[in-house]
């Protein structure tokens, strides 16, 4: 019983990092109806800048909040530059746009930081969490970040004008630009958004599966997996996604299938949702007329 | 008589000074020895590809001291991605096109594996491989093939005696790698234990997608081991060891050599964590203040300080890098001026005693024409918390 | 920003002039394992084997607009056949070649059937999940008997036959290149009709296609069939011509370095086939020169630049090229002193 309860909190655990991902890519869904194969990478990029921040010796909080900031711009950037132009383009082109960008952030981190493994510090110390077997403090405040950016997230869009309006052209472009609103800048700041959380999950995850270029290469097929089960355009469905991921995959390795099938999980849990339920657990139903 | 003088006459034959006979193979003159490599500078194990940098700078090292009994060496390290095929790819160019004479510490094995058989074919030194898979030290079917790192079953087969010894009643459980490098030491492990393999109550492997260890662990703990051995590399090691610490289980804990740097892994993972791990070394750890009184190790750190600059000092993949191109260095210059293929893999498996500078002082480096394995013996450590304490003697693993 | 052009297909119907380029081609390619050292005709092998490769990912992605990043996983079950039929059963290499396209292509055509019911990106991310998943699937412990595990499989390389006083190299280029260009007529033939209409018709205006009376589902599960088909025959005599196959020479970059070819080579075209497998088998080894991490970081520039000023790629760029030359000349020939 007891190893089970460790499977279970220990999914919880690992569900944590692919929640905080998927949250990024139905951000980005939610802006641009785009699926960001690039994602996990700028994730990876952003937080090598952080690491580079804090190797300057910046105290943490001041280089998490400085690439939160720069991460933001860059997304925006690479909108209005990359994406931008391919925004009316068939499918393929924006996937092939999205796969050069994965490749491109991924050689680059290489190129630019070596390819030796880096160790990212935690900022959740032992007082966080009473010393138990179960889960570290670390796990446990990174749990706790994505909870709180969901949160925002939902308070931002529900509540606030400029989430109003965000929501308004991603969902109808024409009738936005005719109510005023500017939707390329909103695009824009989709993806700003997007860059931003993206680097709050790879400041979280890093801690734990250490920094290389490749750190996020096992976690973005989760990470889809998770964001498609919850519903691709629904934040709360992410996180939950996440969770149920972890949780599951942590399972059927321990007890049902073994350890060395885990992306086949991944797999038929990603095909499974595609063809017999695509909105989700939480997502709504696109209903297309011909 | 005529016995005789034939006798004499052949002794004054090879007592002629070697020099008068220059014998050249592939991708040697009188300026420049050429070297090829494959290695992983891209791709999934790109980490390993800071020990093809390293190699590189210590060959500028030796060619600015003046080379190898006057020759520069020309060394063509090319990437294979981690990728067989491509491996293929570039080990034919390297063999082919660029005519090199032999190639050294190729990487990985999947990727030696690929061109084990040409190589032997085309009849081309493939010495000092870098990795410990146990099936290159097979000099009746491959000749041409040699590796370089303590094979990982002779490291394994240590731990199983120290475990036979300490804890004979104990449970083992194991978590490896679900390639060949853990299934080899996993083979390994159970050779050692022979008739008493049934100790092994539970073995978990994980792949190198797996972004944690940590479902593993939890699983291994539940099977109520109290010996534990993590066949892993540096990144996951350093998970398993949090893990297990965190979860407040103290298992007699054996960890592979591979993953024993201070710097790397069990800094990282957590020293008080670390307290009490065993693993097996042959190589001088870089962060340990005593090894590094050792003039071998004082050479090491000057190289690392000019040629290889951007290099972490407290990797202990650099001073891997360092062993591996000094023994090449040190079987070059054996061949003298008959450099030819069959003369190398002559040199190369004619080692005796040889101690490199950067290993543990003991552990000598020992080949014959039928045991190809270079490593027979490594050297037990406990981690105190600073440090990697040798105890016990060598044991040895052939 | 101006819309990006529509991708159109380039134009098949046979004309002397192509008839003669492709005779042309075919003969120059014939005889250079004569004139080439044997690993160059080793590399030329590669480039052929992926020319069909990238043909069937063509068919299906460039044509039929399915996008798939996932044809790894057919290039490796295809060489995976002809190894395991090689080694485990000896059976001889050319016959291992119709067993590999048979199997792939029921796999594709499965495949095929729920991809379906997905569209665009979604189809993009089921496929890229196959191509994740396919090396722990290689690797998996109970399959090892059949697979080698991780540790693969090694075959040995064919001799040429009846004593015929050609190299190993010499000999499986040329039984390549036959292959290649047998399924390069076929696929002309089925791509300049009625077939590679319809696949166009279907990517461009589903809805319009269907009522029409083209049997959508039919179709295109059929294009993934053929589609695998093509890329399982070149994975078998990449199979062959490597010598051997592991998990690790089938990871997901291999699938995004096919779709790299067809984009580079030019969708819908069938000599961008060509174009885009001299692409991903020569540019790795020039751009080594500059940087070891460049190969990449080059891929994924000359993508985006691609995709902004020239969609259609090599293959649509160059008839433009040669008709700009020609108009230079016609001009300056015609018009104009000192000529």
């Amino acid at each position: 019983m007891e190893a089970f309860l460790h499977q279970l909190v220990s999914g919880l655990a690992a569900g944590g990092i692919y929640a905080s991902l998927a949250l990024a890519l139905v951000m980005i869904y939610q802006s641009t109806h785009h699926i960001n194969f690039a994602q996990g990478e700028m994730a990876m990029f952003s937080t090598y800048l952080a690491w580079t921040l804090l190797q300057a010796g910046l105290p943490y909080w001041v280089a998490f909040a400085a690439t939160l900031g720069i991460s933001c711009a860059a997304g925006m950037l690479i909108e209005r530059v990359l994406i931008r132009p391919v925004e009316k383009a068939p499918v393929l082109t924006v996937v092939i746009t999205f796969i050069a960008l994965l490749v491109i952030f991924n050689s680059v981190a290489g190129w630019v930081f070596t390819h030796t493994v880096k160790v990212f510090p935690s900022p959740f110390g032992a007082g966080l969490l009473p010393r138990n077997p179960f889960m570290s403090p670390h796990e446990f405040g990174s749990i706790v970040v994505t909870l709180a950016v969901l949160v925002l997230l939902y308070a931002f869009f529900r509540f606030t004008p400029l989430g109003l309006a965000m929501r308004a052209a991603a969902l109808n472009p024409v009738s936005a630009r005719l109510s005023g609103i500017r939707v390329g800048r909103m695009l824009a700041l989709g993806w700003g958004l997007a860059a931003a959380i993206g680097a709050v999950a790879g400041m979280m995850v890093a801690p734990v599966v250490y920094l290389d270029p490749n750190m996020m290469a096992g976690i973005l097929l989760y990470a889809f997996a998770a964001a498609l089960l919850g519903g691709i355009d629904n934040p709360l469905g992410a996180v939950v996604g996440g969770f149920v991921v972890g949780v599951v995959e942590n399972l059927m390795g321990a007890y049902v299938i073994g350890t060395e099938l885990k992306l086949t999980v991944a797999l038929v849990l990603i095909l499974g949702v595609l063809l017999f339920k695509p909105a989700g657990l939480f997502g709504r139903a696109v209903v297309t007329r011909v | 008589m005529i016995r005789i003088l034939a006798l004499a006459v052949a002794a004054l034959a090879t007592a002629l000074p070697a020099h008068a006979q220059k014998k050249y193979g592939p991708g040697v003159s009188d300026a420049e020895i050429r070297i090829g490599q494959t290695m992983p500078y891209s791709g999934p194990a790109s980490a390993y590809g800071v020990i093809g940098k390293s190699q590189k700078a210590f060959f500028d090292m030796i060619n600015e001291q003046g080379g190898i009994n006057g020759r520069k060496i020309n060394f063509i390290s090319l990437d294979d991605g981690y990728n067989p095929a491509r491996t293929v790819e570039q080990t034919r160019r390297l063999v082919e096109q660029e005519n090199v004479l032999l190639l050294f510490q190729s990487l990985g094995t999947p990727t030696n594996s690929a061109i084990h058989k040409y190589v032997n074919a085309k009849k081309v030194p493939h010495v000092l491989i870098a990795t410990g898979a146990s099936k290159w030290a097979d000099p009746k079917n491959y000749p041409w093939t040699m590796g370089f790192n303590p094979s990982y079953q002779v490291e394994a087969r240590i731990y199983a005696q120290h475990i036979l010894r300490n804890s004979p009643n104990g449970k083992v459980a194991v978590l490896y790698q679900n390639d060949d490098f853990g299934k080899d030491y996993l083979a390994g492990l159970k050779s050692g234990l022979g008739p008493k393999a049934s100790m092994i109550v539970r073995e978990v492997s994980y792949e190198v997608t797996d972004p944690t260890v940590d479902s593993q662990v939890v699983d291994l703990r539940g099977s109520g081991a109290d010996v534990l051995l993590t066949f892993a590399t540096p990144k996951f090691a350093a998970q398993a060891i949090r893990k297990v610490g965190d979860l407040g289980w103290k298992p007699a804990h054996y960890l592979t050599v591979v993953s024993a740097s201070v710097g790397a892994v069990l800094a990282p993972a957590g020293l008080d964590k670390s307290t009490g791990l065993i693993t097996a070394l042959y190589l001088v750890d870089p962060t340990d203040p005593e090894g590094s009184r050792l003039p071998g190790m004082k050479a090491w750190s000057e190289w690392m300080q000019k040629y290889n600059k951007g290099a972490d000092p407290n990797d202990q993949f650099h001073v891997n890098a360092y062993a591996a191109a000094w023994l090449l260095t040190e079987i070059l210059k054996a061949c003298g001026d008959d450099l030819t293929r069959e003369n190398v893999m002559k040199q190369a498996a004619s080692l005796k005693d040889v101690q490199i500078p950067v290993v543990i002082p003991g552990i000598r480096v020992n080949t014959t024409a039928s045991d190809f394995a270079t490593f027979g013996e490594m050297q037990l450590g406990r981690f105190d918390g600073k440090r990697w304490v040798p105890f016990g003697e060598l044991l040895s693993g052939r | 920003m101006p819309l990006l052009p529509k991708i159109a297909p380039a134009p098949l119907e046979p004309t002397l002039g192509r008839a003669a380029m492709v005779v042309l081609l075919l003969a120059v390619l014939c005889v250079l394992p004569f004139v080439l050292s044997d690993y160059r005709t080793f590399q030329l092998t590669q480039a052929v084997i992926y020319a069909v490769v990238l043909l069937g990912l063509n068919i299906l992605t460039g044509y039929n607009g399915q996008i798939s990043l996932g044809h790894g996983a057919f290039f490796a079950i295809g060489a995976y056949t002809a190894a395991i039929l090689m080694d485990r059963w000896g059976v001889p290499y050319w016959a291992t070649l119709p067993a590999a396209g048979a199997v792939c292509f029921c796999f594709g055509f499965a495949f095929g059937l729920p991809a379906l019911r997905l569209q665009g990106h979604y189809l993009a991310l089921a496929t890229f999940a196959l191509a994740v998943a396919t090396p722990q699937i290689l690797k998996y412990r109970k399959l090892e008997d059949f697979t080698g595990g991780v540790q693969g499989i090694v075959i040995m390389k064919p001799d040429a036959p009846a004593g015929l006083p050609l190299s190993q190299d010499q000999w499986l280029y040329l039984f390549t290149l036959a292959v290649a260009a047998l399924l390069f007529l076929a696929a002309w033939n089925l791509l300049r009709g009625r077939v590679g209409r319809a696949l166009v018709a279907l990517r461009d205006h589903p809805l319009a296609a269907e009522s029409m009376g083209i049997n959508g589902s039919l179709y295109k599960t059929t294009a993934f069939g053929v589609s695998a088909l093509y890329t399982g025959v070149g994975g078998a005599l990449g199979a062959i011509a490597v010598q051997f196959v592991a998990p690790d020479s089938f990871l997901p970059f291999l699938s995004i370095s096919f779709l790299v070819g067809i984009t580079v080579g030019g969708l819908a075209t069938v000599s961008g086939a060509l174009w885009g497998a001299l692409f991903i088998v020569y540019l790795p080894n020039w751009a080594d020169e500059i940087s070891k991490s460049a190969p990449w970081a080059i891929y994924g520039a000359i993508l985006l630049v691609l995709v902004y000023l020239m969609p259609g790629g090599v293959a649509w760029m160059l008839p433009r090229a040669w008709a700009l030359v020609l108009r230079r000349i016609r001009s300056r020939g015609g018009a104009g002193p000192g000529a």
